[in-house]
């Protein structure tokens, strides 16, 4: 894993009006890398990924990005490199999808500089890489929830940035469409992109992390390859939970398997 | 693929404000034509492009223009209010008239007229003082990190009732001519509007606009919530911000002129939205749209009615049965 790292949080704290999640925390995110935050409920992981994302501003310490603390920098200018897909977002009465998608451009534009070939090709590129263009002129809110989801990672994709963050983006999705939206991200990340998602499935945590970061309580608890980081101690340790570490017959990665009691014999 | 991505949605959001514009046209020429000395329509054109035709030019050009473009520019400014504050609120209801700016401009102005008597000019003044003052005050109750949506209309709506009350005592207090005269400007009203009045209406509003097209793009991102509009680069408090101060200044401006025009900024934007079948609310069809009204609402209130009203009372009417009629037709398709 190389050591380089364009975006990091550097001793942060961060808190809610008067909640405290994080307290003195570092995270740094391995350049090229994909990137999974893991944890129980509450743990702060979204929170993290606010932070990291210029949503939310360090109370101590700072996010920085390319050595520069992240608030100071312009928010147009940090959205051309940072994308983020957030937990939930509201679509427009009646939006169609490609006028959705092409609202991702806002920070490519300006007040003379308005729509370019440019912009059109990243809308039309976004679309074909989500499997979105044939929907293009399909109302939002008439989409299935994996359509829909395809339609917010293209509105993302079509910011074209460098780092790219995913807050919760299996949530709500049938496990069909979970896996084809991380192979879609998998392969934003062997094209180049830097990748930070929030997932709440350790399988597919194991499976397409090439570093894992396990939150507990507001902390960063563990990092690292996910084949020697998530092990049942861990596991246990963190969630609460006690279960079985064995491989994953598909893809060799750590597989956790509850040991629970109060299923059917 | 070879057909532009945006193709539809362009199209519809570009003939739609076209048609409108040429409606106001239209009608503005007819407007001007109608009344105890008829005009003709060429007559009519004719002397805007500069023609003189005797004591018609007289009747147009210093008689009726000024209504006339008084119905345009302040029933787009409306419209427009409305479609910024619908916009934030994400609520139909965020309108300027429901959350209180109008009837606190209202009682601004009365609070004029019961101290000094009525004066044209210091009611003006009166009702911009008032209508910002609310403005603000709703908009500092309502904040809480932040302003949020519906919180803006519990506060507004609550401010509404309340000055309400006190719009009524000050009537109270006053002589009958006076409140009689306070009633009818409280009602909305253009026909007593005169170029001394209506030039600097048009200049600050022409500004405003001005200053909504600069932060139109980030009103759109703003639609798709907090998050997501800060993710793709928008300072979104600060745009938000100069968002609810320009919506205001297009309100208080009109409404200190011709008083508080019900139901304009509620139902032009409505009605522009589902002409275009755009996403959100669309600006430039909310303002033509609330200029058509304004403008066909008017000859409805001097010459359909029998004895003139206010214009203010027919929008109420015709903004309402309208709006009340795509409701309706909307629910029944949904169910």
């Amino acid at each position: 894993m190389s050591a380089e790292s364009r975006l990091s949080a550097e001793a942060v704290t961060l808190a809610y009006e008067h909640r405290t999640v994080s307290r003195d925390v570092t995270l740094r995110i391995p350049d090229r890398g994909f990137t999974v935050v893991v944890g129980p409920n509450a743990c702060g992981k979204s929170t993290m990924l606010r932070a990291l994302a210029r949503l939310l501003r360090p109370q101590a310490g700072e996010v920085l990005l390319d050595g520069k603390a992240l608030h100071t920098v312009r928010p147009r200018d940090a959205a051309r490199q940072i994308g983020l897909l957030p937990q939930s977002s509201t679509t427009p009465d009646g939006i169609v999808v490609a006028d959705l998608v092409a609202r991702g451009r806002y920070a490519h534009q300006g007040l003379l500089r308005r729509w370019s070939s440019e912009d059109e090709d990243a809308v039309r590129e976004a679309m074909e890489t989500t499997g979105t263009a044939e929907l293009a002129e399909r109302r939002v809110d008439e989409l299935s929830g994996g359509q829909r989801q395809r339609v917010q990672m293209a509105t993302v994709l079509a910011q074209r940035t460098p780092l790219l963050l995913l807050d919760e983006p299996t949530t709500y999705l049938d496990i069909a469409h979970q896996i084809e939206l991380l192979d879609l991200v998998a392969r934003l990340h062997r094209q180049g992109t830097t990748v930070v998602a929030v997932l709440h499935d350790l399988q597919h945590a194991a499976r397409y992390a090439d570093h894992l970061v396990v939150m507990s309580d507001g902390d960063v608890v563990a990092t690292g390859d996910p084949s020697l980081v998530l092990t049942a101690e861990l596991v246990e340790r963190v969630f609460g939970l006690p279960c079985l570490v064995i491989e994953d017959p598909v893809s060799g990665t750590p597989l956790v398997v509850p040991r629970s009691e109060g299923f059917r014999a | 693929m070879s057909v532009p991505l945006l193709s539809r949605a362009r199209r519809a959001s570009s003939t739609v404000p076209v048609v409108l514009a040429v409606a106001c046209l239209l009608l503005a020429v007819v407007a001007l034509g109608l009344g105890t000395f008829p005009v003709s329509p060429w007559s009519v054109v004719t002397i805007l492009l500069g023609g003189d035709e005797g004591f018609a030019t007289t009747v147009v050009r210093d008689f009726r223009l000024p209504r006339v473009l008084a119905a345009l520019v302040f029933g787009g400014a409306l419209g427009a209010a409305g479609a910024v504050f619908q916009s934030l609120t994400r609520n139909p209801l965020g309108s300027p008239d429901v959350i209180g700016f109008s009837t606190g401009a209202y009682t601004g102005a009365l609070v004029v007229i019961t101290v000094t008597g009525q004066a044209f000019a210091s009611t003006a003044i009166g009702a911009l003082a008032g209508g910002l003052v609310t403005a603000l005050v709703v908009y500092v109750l309502a904040w809480r990190g932040g302003v949020q949506g519906f919180r803006l209309i519990v506060v507004g709506v609550a401010v509404t009732a309340l000055l309400s009350a006190v719009n009524s005592y000050l009537l109270l207090r006053v002589d009958t001519q006076t409140a009689v005269g306070a009633a009818i400007w409280g009602a909305g009203s253009i026909s007593l509007v005169q170029w001394d009045a209506l030039l600097p209406a048009v200049v600050a509003l022409g500004v405003a606009g001005v200053a909504l097209g600069a932060l139109h793009r980030g009103l759109r991102q703003l639609e798709l919530g907090d998050d997501a509009a800060r993710a793709h680069g928008v300072a979104t408090e600060p745009v938000r911000l100069a968002l609810l101060v320009v919506g205001v200044a297009l309100t208080a401006v009109t409404t200190a002129v011709a008083g508080p025009v019900a139901f304009v900024a509620l139902a032009a934007p409505q009605v522009a939205a589902r002409l275009t079948r755009s996403a959100g609310l669309p600006l430039v069809a909310s303002a033509l749209t609330g200029a058509l009204l304004l403008l066909g609402a008017d000859q409805v209130a001097q010459h359909v009615v029998p004895k003139e009203v206010p214009v203010g009372t027919v929008t109420v009417v015709v903004g309402g049965v309208y709006l009340l009629w795509l409701l309706v037709r909307g629910a029944r398709r949904a169910s």
